[in-house]
This record gives structure tokens, sequence and C-alpha cells, in this order.
């Protein structure tokens, strides 16, 4: 017994050497693959960057911008002003003999490392919190957390070793970046650091307008805590527990901390009206910020552009005939709202996992999907591994993601360079994706719903067994 | 001898009466014909024909007009324009041997298709409206689809790059339009003689058309009078440019042919066009060995020598500093003595036709359908060094290039790609670029546009720049017919702001309008080749099956993850029947989800005792507020569609 807690304590020890070591070795990788970028030619994937993320408009953007253009002129950059004076200045500054867009390369390597190190911030709280629950349901006898996966780890390293995040990273698209801004929004309001979470929320926003939906479990995780099983669980253990001693009458309503929440709405407001003054200033020479809306918000839910990427919308919007464009739009739109308030009610005792959901929602209803939106739900979906052990279609899900990344750049080849196929190939791909992720977050959530009610089982033959 | 003078006399009565006239005012409409042929150095012959028609300022005819015609008068006074240029194309100008620096090739060469540019007299906000109803009265004139250029995608508004600086220009080409005769047809009813008589009678359909290249235009400028409550005049210029080949038996390849005009034409000239003031014709001969020529006697010798014969004696020779111009009046002829006037080659003859300081060719690189690169290429001509019109700033001997090019947005360009090799060695924008306007194109909203001047050395050998583009995917509506065939991007036009071509004669010339054309300093500019860009095409035979599936594909996200939410099993199905037995069944389901947005358990059935009036007013109210949701949301609805 004694010889097993010495293993075990040299096991802790050693997981967080081996974690950095994982770690640094991403790193390493991508700044190798960085080195070979022009060869690589991932920035032209349709996969990775979309209109609203490739850094190619972005340089276009920055080059109006310095020839005294709107960097909105032509239909060319559609991004954030802010991120265009952060990043534009990197486009054109070249280091002789290296690959141009370097500095860019080595921002978005920095912006990985960054978010995975916010979601191990992320998985170690909600793994503190899983074993903190387990014990007070009763379901852990022992105080040391065994069994319990390190989700935390789990999910940084999923983030950082994802080939999507790597292909995204080295791609230079921008989605990194707002993938940093939703984790940030998240460690935010996990670790109650408000001003970070409302902070991370209004620039995921501002940069690519999905993130809105995530206000609903930020508000959750402020005002009711970290992710833990259904408060009815809590109260039948009490129940059991003071079974004798019952005096004081359970509360049956978890309290809501209206004040964080405030506190969280008021530096929303601050930190938006900070941006919104920003991007005036930085665009007052030209359209201001109606133009700004137009060409940003606008672009991303007008679905102008018919460029082929891993989504269904441009090919469905090329073919759809004019007079039933706009009830498309908005029926497409509508989907991604119509699903928040159920699962928002279903899943209120899971804010982090709720938001994971809207997550993968909005990067299957997104007008412009890449593929950095999936590595972001997915390095998230690692976070729950204690909880989704038992999901269902795990490995045909893994072979599924894994087939539709193989094929896709097949297809494009065969549609676009070769000829030799036509669209229906790539559309049928990008089907094939939607399909897969769809099956993904249903049975995700299905998976995490049937969580709850084994522990809820668990928990009453537990207190069946102590009658 | 006799007839010869019976067939002079109507002449000297026209003559008499149009003088007479003349001396009465200056207010008259004047019709002038020429034409001017030109052996060119390809064993080619360029016919030029030139028609000025001049109605000066006046009012005494009020809206009348003698050979003015009406159509393009009305044309000028409805839509306020001040410089109009349409010209019909095919074929390219073949700049390397047909010239690049006379007046002529300055001039005349058009890009491929239809071109049309013009400057309007109306305020700035009205230009656009101007334009579009512009190309559709022409479009209904000259039998084209000159409406098509209506569209904002398909014109542009070029401020220096294009020749004429105004703010007030719009311009716009057509690639793809087919040329042929009825085109020509409208164009020359606009003619007061048609081709019935004068010159426009050689214009024989099929030798016209069978030219190696040929160019109908037709030019509009407003002549202000200056005098108060005049109006204005208007000068309208037709010419054809066509470029034939004669049909001759060769002798030796390296004779030059020689040809007739029945041979060229398969007509003669039987006379003028009663009508025009002055009827001419010219034939330019250039390069011909200077020095020898110059010793010849012009008047006996320099149109019938040992090495060339012209087949008529010509009535004046024009010297020019590098060519001969022969000029022949061709009142004199008539039904019974035609003019027919030949060139015999006695001796094998050689000679290059002066060239632009640059010779520039464009075209694509890339392959596949996703991306592509323009590339133009300028090289330096053989001519280069003997050209004066350089600019010396600095110390520096340096030639200046305007580069005007149009892109349609389906090409979407990445103007911070440019990039650009002088001598094949890569220079940043500073060095080389002078001044460059870009306007970004618009998806299917406006095209592209990039004026860009280039600075570069005299001694420069070649210059290449390239700028990279993304492929547009457009709608399926958007797809002409022939969609696989591929779209255009109309010509680049290359000008040389410092050089400008003119013949320079010796002596002072008559007032022939061709002739004071021709003296006029034109600026050099070439077009380059027009670019064919295939486009990905999506399936068009199955939208049905698109939309279909796509439809498909998220109802089954929606019911499956509303399945997996409101799925009920063991304990809570139990419960839940337990508890319906007590209620009703929607009744129990909406506490229930009132209770758990709430989050408070399960009430006691205490509602059931409330009076069901009570409930029917909480419910009518709801009714109430649903309606008044659903009629917002309608109303908000219908101002913002209305409000497009």
């Amino acid at each position: 017994m004694k010889k097993d807690d010495g293993e075990m304590a040299e096991e802790e020890k050693k997981k967080p050497c081996r974690f950095w070591i994982w770690a640094l070795s991403s790193v390493a990788f991508r700044l190798i693959l960085i080195s070979f970028a022009g060869n690589l030619n991932l920035s032209s994937r349709p996969e990775v960057s979309t209109p609203l993320t490739s850094i190619r408009r972005l340089a276009e953007g920055y080059w109006l911008k310095q020839a005294s253009m709107s960097p909105y002129a032509g239909s060319m950059y559609h991004g954030s002003p802010l991120l265009l004076s952060l990043l534009g200045p990197l486009t054109v500054q070249r280091i002789k003999g290296q690959p141009s867009h370097l500095l860019c390369s080595l921002v978005f390597v920095v912006a990985d490392v960054l978010s995975a190190m916010l979601l191990r911030g992320i998985g170690q709280k909600l793994q503190m919190a899983y074993g903190l629950n387990a014990r007070l349901l009763g379901l852990l006898k022992t105080p040391r957390d065994k069994g319990i996966l390190p989700s935390g780890d789990i999910a940084a390293l999923v983030y950082l070793w994802n080939p999507f995040t790597i292909a995204c990273c080295v791609g230079l698209s921008t989605s990194p970046i707002e993938n940093l801004a939703v984790i940030s929004a998240l460690y935010g309001a996990v670790t109650r650091k408000v001003p970070l979470a409302a902070f991370g929320l209004v620039m995921a926003t501002h940069l690519s307008l999905y993130p809105a939906t995530l206000t609903i479990p930020i508000i959750f995780l402020l005002g009711y805590g970290l992710d833990a099983p259904p408060l009815k669980l809590f109260l039948q253990t009490k129940k059991v527990d003071n079974e004798d001693r019952s005096t004081s009458k359970p509360t049956t309503r978890l309290p809501f901390l209206w004040k964080t929440v405030i506190h969280f709405v008021f530096w929303l407001l601050l930190w938006s009206l900070c941006v919104l003054v920003l991007c005036a200033l930085s665009l007052t020479k030209y359209g201001g910020l109606e133009e700004m809306f137009n060409r940003t918000y606008g672009f991303i839910l007008s679905i102008e552009d018919l460029s082929p990427n891993i989504g269904v919308f441009w090919y469905f919007f090329a073919e759809v005939f004019d007079f039933f464009r706009s009830f498309f739009l908005i029926v497409f739109h509508v989907n991604i709202l119509f699903m928040l308030l159920p699962l928002a009610i279903r899943l209120k005792h899971r804010p982090c996992f709720l938001a994971f959901i809207y997550l993968a929602i909005s990067s299957i209803l997104k007008s412009y999907p890449s593929v950095g939106d999936s590595a972001l739900y997915l390095s998230l979906w690692a976070l729950f591994v204690n909880e989704l052990v038992d999901m269902k279609f795990s490995f045909f899900l893994f072979c599924g993601y894994l087939g539709i990344s193989l094929l896709s750049p097949v297809m494009h080849n065969l549609w676009i360079w070769r000829g030799t196929g036509n669209a229906n190939f790539y559309f049928g791909n990008a089907i094939g994706y939607a399909c897969f992720q769809i099956v993904f977050v249903v049975e995700s959530v299905s998976a995490m719903l049937n969580h709850d009610r084994a522990l809820k089982k668990c928990n009453s033959n537990h207190g069946e067994v102590k009658k | 001898m006799v007839r010869l003078v019976i067939s002079w006399i109507p002449f000297l009565i026209l003559q008499s009466f149009l003088v007479a006239i003349a001396s009465e005012s200056i207010e008259v409409e004047e019709f002038s014909e020429a034409l001017l042929l030109k052996p060119l150095p390809d064993r080619k012959v360029l016919a030029h024909f030139h028609f000025e028609n001049r109605a000066p300022p006046s009012n005494s005819h009020g809206r009348h007009h003698h050979l003015f015609p009406k159509a393009i008068s009305q044309l000028v006074e409805k839509f306020r324009v001040k410089e109009m240029e349409l010209s019909f194309t095919q074929g390219r100008w073949n700049h390397e041997h047909w010239g690049g620096f006379d007046p002529l090739s300055s001039m005349n060469p058009k890009p491929v298709g239809v071109e049309l540019w013009a400057v309007f007299d109306v305020p700035h906000s009205q230009v656009d409206t101007s334009w579009k109803n512009l190309t559709h009265a022409l479009s209904g004139l000259f039998c084209a689809s000159i409406n098509f250029l209506e569209s904002s995608t398909s014109y542009a508004a070029p401020t220096w790059g294009f020749g004429p600086n105004s703010e007030k220009l719009r311009y716009g080409s057509l690639p793809r339009e087919a040329v042929c005769t009825e085109n020509l047809t409208p164009w020359l009813k606009l003619l007061p003689c048609r081709d019935k008589d004068g010159i426009s009678a050689l214009m024989n359909r099929p030798s016209v058309y069978r030219g190696f290249y040929h160019s109908q235009r037709l030019r509009l400028s407003r002549v202000e009078s200056g005098q108060e409550g005049l109006g204005s005049g208007t000068v309208l210029e037709q010419t054809l440019t066509v470029v034939l080949q004669p049909e001759t038996i060769s002798a030796g390849t390296d004779m030059q042919p020689s040809w007739f005009l029945s041979s060229l034409f398969g007509r003669k000239v039987v006379g003028r066009c009663v009508l025009a003031k002055s009827s001419n014709v010219y034939v330019q001969l250039e390069g011909l060995s200077g020095h020898e020529l110059k010793k010849l006697d012009p008047e006996r010798e320099a149109w019938k020598n040992a090495e060339f014969e012209l087949s008529i004696k010509p009535e004046r020779i024009l010297p020019e500093t590098s060519s001969f111009l022969f000029v022949y009046d061709i009142e004199k002829y008539s039904d019974s003595e035609p003019f027919d006037l030949g060139l015999t080659w006695k001796l094998p003859s050689k000679w290059a036709s002066q060239q632009a300081p640059l010779h520039a060719s464009r075209f694509l690189m890339g392959s596949g359908n996703e991306r592509g690169a323009i590339a133009i290429l300028l090289k330096a001509t053989e001519s280069q060094e003997k050209l004066s019109g350089r600019d010396f700033t600095d110390g520096r001997c340096t030639v200046k290039v305007n580069i005007f090019q149009i892109f349609p947005w389906y090409v979407k360009v990445y103007y911070h790609t440019l990039q650009i090799f002088v001598d094949k060695q890569q220079k940043t924008g500073n060095e080389v670029v002078k001044k460059i306007d870009v306007s970004p194109s618009t998806d299917k909203m406006s095209s592209g546009m990039m004026e860009m001047m280039l600075e570069l050395p005299c001694e420069v050998k070649s210059v290449a720049m390239s700028i990279e583009y993304d492929k547009g995917f457009l709608h399926i509506d958007e797809y002409p017919p022939d969609a696989n065939q591929g779209f255009d991007i109309p010509s680049a036009l290359i000008s040389f702001p410092d050089h400008h071509a003119s013949l320079d004669f010796k002596e002072e010339v008559s007032k022939s309008p061709i002739l004071s054309k021709l003296k006029e300093k034109s600026l050099v500019r070439s077009y380059t080749e027009v670019l064919l860009v295939p486009l990905t095409t999506p399936d068009f035979s199955m939208p049905y099956n698109v939309i279909t599936i796509t439809c498909t594909v998220f109802a089954l996200y929606f019911g499956s993850l509303l399945n997996v939410l409101r799925r009920r099993v063991g304990e809570e199905e139990r419960f839940l029947k337990s508890q319906g037995k007590k209620k009703g069944g929607l009744k129990q389901l909406l506490s229930r989800l009132i209770a758990k947005i709430r989050g408070r358990p399960i009430e006691a059935p205490a509602t059931t005792n409330e009076s069901p009036e009570a409930r029917s007013s909480v419910f009518s109210s709801k009714l109430v507020f649903k309606i008044i949701l659903v009629a917002g949301a309608a109303a908000a609805w219908q101002y913002f569609s209305t409000d497009k």
C-alpha cells in the first residue's frame, strides 16, 4: 500500500513534466512547419482560411489602409480594424532570407500556447469541481482523486496537437486569435475574473460575431458557479445524510450571484464601448462604424462570398433561387438561436458544457466555417473526458473526422485544380462533415445527460443502501 | 477633252454655289471624306477611311440639319455628351509590324470588341445615369449589346490613366462583342452618301471583313462657340481602319505585293460624294531609303521610280520626316473614268515601321480555378534610343509609362501582391512607381480599376509586372449560357505620356481634316491582349438536390438534438405518468416548463382550483401578447424591406 502511494506521488510529479514536454514539442513542431510554410501552402486551403480569417485579405486591407483608402474598400477584408492595426504591420515586415509572414506565424504560435495554458487552467478548475462534487455525492471514497483524469492537461494537449489547430496556426488564418479570445472569456468566467471574462467575450464577438451566444453560459458560470451535477442530487444526498437531524428546510434553489452578474454586465458594456471607440478612431477617415458593421457583421450574415469552404452554405446560396435567398438566410441563422433556449434550460447546471455545445453548433451553422472552429470545440470537448467516457459512436466519429480531413483536399483538388470532378464532390464532403459534427453534438449532449442520469441512479442506490 | 469639260461643269456650278453659301455665313455644316492607303512592311495594306461631319455652333436652323445625322445630334443634346468615342474592332493591331509610333497607330488601334468612353457635361451625381441612358441609346443605334455596359460592374471612371483627364469620364469595354456587318450598316447610315457614292462606296462587305484587322470608330466632340446663346457645335468623326492582304501572284517572297484599289476592295471609286466638301485619297509610303528619294525630283520621279510606281500621277506630294504622302483629289473622276489607284513594286523593298518605346503584352500565370496572376510585360523596342520626348529629371533620363487596367469583380485582385521586375531585378514600389491609384472591386457591385504611372530609366530592356488574384465564385444565375468558355478581362491600356506621335509635314498643308488630324500631336498608346479567365462552375443541373439535401441535414440536426433534450427515461417517465393522471397532458407539461425556468420544484396542483375565467383570461392575455409579437415582427420586417 505504501509502495503504491509512493508510485502515485512519483507519477504525480512526473505528469506535469510529461505535459510540459509534450507542449514544448508541439511548439517545436509548429516552428518546424512554419519554416516550410511556403511549401505547405496551407494558407490557401479553403478549409483553413475563410474570407474572414485569411491573412492575405488582411494584408490587402492593410495595404489599402496604407494607400489612404478604407480597408473595407472593395470586398477583400472583412475582419476587425483592431486586428488590422495589430497584425497589419507584421504582414509587410520581412526578415531577410525568411519566409514572408514569419512574424505573423509567431504571433499565432504564441496565441495557441496561451490558449492551451488557459484551457489547462479551466480544466484544472473543472477537475477539482468534479472531484469535489463526486465526494459530496459520496461517489468517491478516497480523498485522492484517483480515477479522475487530468482533463486540463488533456484538453491543452488536444488543443496543441490537434492537426486542425496546427493547420490553422501554420496556415496563417486569424482563427487562433479568435479562439484565444473565446477561451480567455471562459477562463475568466471559470476563475471568476469578471473583467477578463467580459473582455474575452467582447473581443470574440467583435472578431467573429458568433461567440455572442456565449453570454448565456458565462452568466450561468458567474451566477451559479462551475459545472456540477443537478441540484436535486445534492438535495437527495443531504436528505439521506441529515434525515435524522433534519431541522432546517433544504434550500431548493441554488443562490444566483446577481452582484457578480451585474458586475459582468458593467464590464461588458465598458469593454464594448472601448472597442467601439477604438474602431471608430481607426476608421474616422473612412466610412466609420457603419461601414465596419456592414462589412464585417453584414458580410457574415448575408453570405456574399460564395467561394468554397468546409461548410455547406456557400454552395447552397450559389444554387438557391434568388427570391428564396433571404428566407433561407433567416432560417439558417435562426437555427442557431432556436437551440439556445432548450439547451440553456436542460444544461443549466453545466455552463461550461453549454458553452462547448454552443460553440459546436455555431461552428456547424457558421457562414464561413473553418477547421479552426472545430479545433476549438474539440479541445473544449476534451475538458469533459470524465463525464463523457460513455459517449457513443466515438470511434465512428473519429474515423469520420479523419476521413473528411483526408478527403476534403482530394475533392478540392479534383474539382478546382484538375477539373475532373465537379462541385458536388466537394459539397458532398462538406455535407458529410456537417453530418459528423451534428452526430458529435447530439451524442455529446446525450452522453452528458446520461451521465447525470447515471449519477442519479447511483446516488439513489447509494441512499437506499445507506437506509 | 470635251467630255472632261462637261463633267467639270456641274462641279464648277456646285463649287461656286458652295463658295457663295460659305461667303454668306460661316455657320455651315461641312462633310469631308478621305482615304489613306499605306503599304505595311509585312506585305499588307492599311486602308484608313476618314469621314468628318461638322455641325458648327448655330441656332439659325433650330434642330434641323443639312448633313449632320439627326440621331447623333439628338444623342448629344439629350445626354449632354461632351466627348465620346465608340469603336467596334475585330482582330488585334500588330504593333511590331504595323507601327506603334505614328498617329495612325496610336489613334486607331482599339481593343477587341466594343469600347466606349464618354465625357459628360452634367453634374457629378447624374453622370452615371447619363452613361446608362447613353449605352441604351447607342445599343439601339448600332445593333450591338452596348447596353451591357450599363451595369456598374462593367464600367469604370478613370481619372488620369486613360487619355482625357476628367472626373466625368466613364469607360467601358465589351471584349466578347462580335462585330459584323449589322454594326457597319447603321454606322454607314450616318454618312450623307451612305455607301452609295464617294469613297465609302469602296466598302464592299466581304473584302472589309476578310481583312486581318478592322476597327470602326465613331468619335464625337462638342465645340463650344464661345458666343452667348449660340449653343455648341458638334464634330462627328467616323473612321474605318482595315488591314488587307492584297491578292497577288507572288513574285518572290521578298517582293512587296502590288495592288490596285479594285483588287483590294473589289470596287473602284466612281466619283465623289457630292455633299462632301473635300474628298481625297492619300497614299503614304514610309521608311523608303530617304536620302535617295530626296535626291529625286519630287514632281517627276517620286511617284514613278526604279523601286515602285503609282499608277496615277498624284496631284501633290507632301514630304514628311520619314515618309511621303501622295495626294489625289477624286473630284475629277466619274462613272466613265473611275479612280483605280494602283501601286506596283519593281524591286524588293524592306522597311520597318516606327515603334513605341516599349512593346506591351499581357498574359495569365498559374493554373487551376482557384487563383492566378496577371502579368504585363514591357519590352524595349529597337527604336527606343532614337525617340525623343524623354524626361530628363535630376539628370536622369527616364521614360514614363501609364498603365490603365480594369478588373471585373470576379477577378479579385490583391493589390499588395504587385511585383515589378525591371531588367529581371525586383524593385520595390517606390523606386519605379511614380503614382498609383487603385479602386478595388466590390463583389457584384463594381469593377476594380488600377491606374499606375511607372518611371523607368531609358536604358531599360524589359519590365515585368505581376499581380495576384483569386477567382470569384458566382451565383448559378450569373453565369452566361456558355459558362465553361471563361470570362474576359478587358484589355489594359499602356500609354506613354511623354511621347506624342504626329506627322511633321515640311510645308503648310491644306485644311484637310485628315491631314490636320495626322498633324495633331497624339498620345502614343497601345492596348494589350484580352485575357480569358476560366472560372469554376457549380453544377447547373441539380439546384433542387442541393437545397433538399442541405435542408434535410439541418432538419436532422434540429430534430435529433431536440429529441435528446426532451427524452425521459425510467423513473422520470413513471413520475410523469403519475403526474399526468392528475393533470391534463399539455397543461402539466407547461407547468413543468415554467417550473424548470423558475428553477422551482413543481408546485402542487393548486392552480386547478382557480376559476376557469381567470385561467382563460391568463390564456387570452398570452394569446394577445403572442399576436402582438408576431404583428410587431411583421411590421418591422415590412419596414425594413420597404426601406431598401
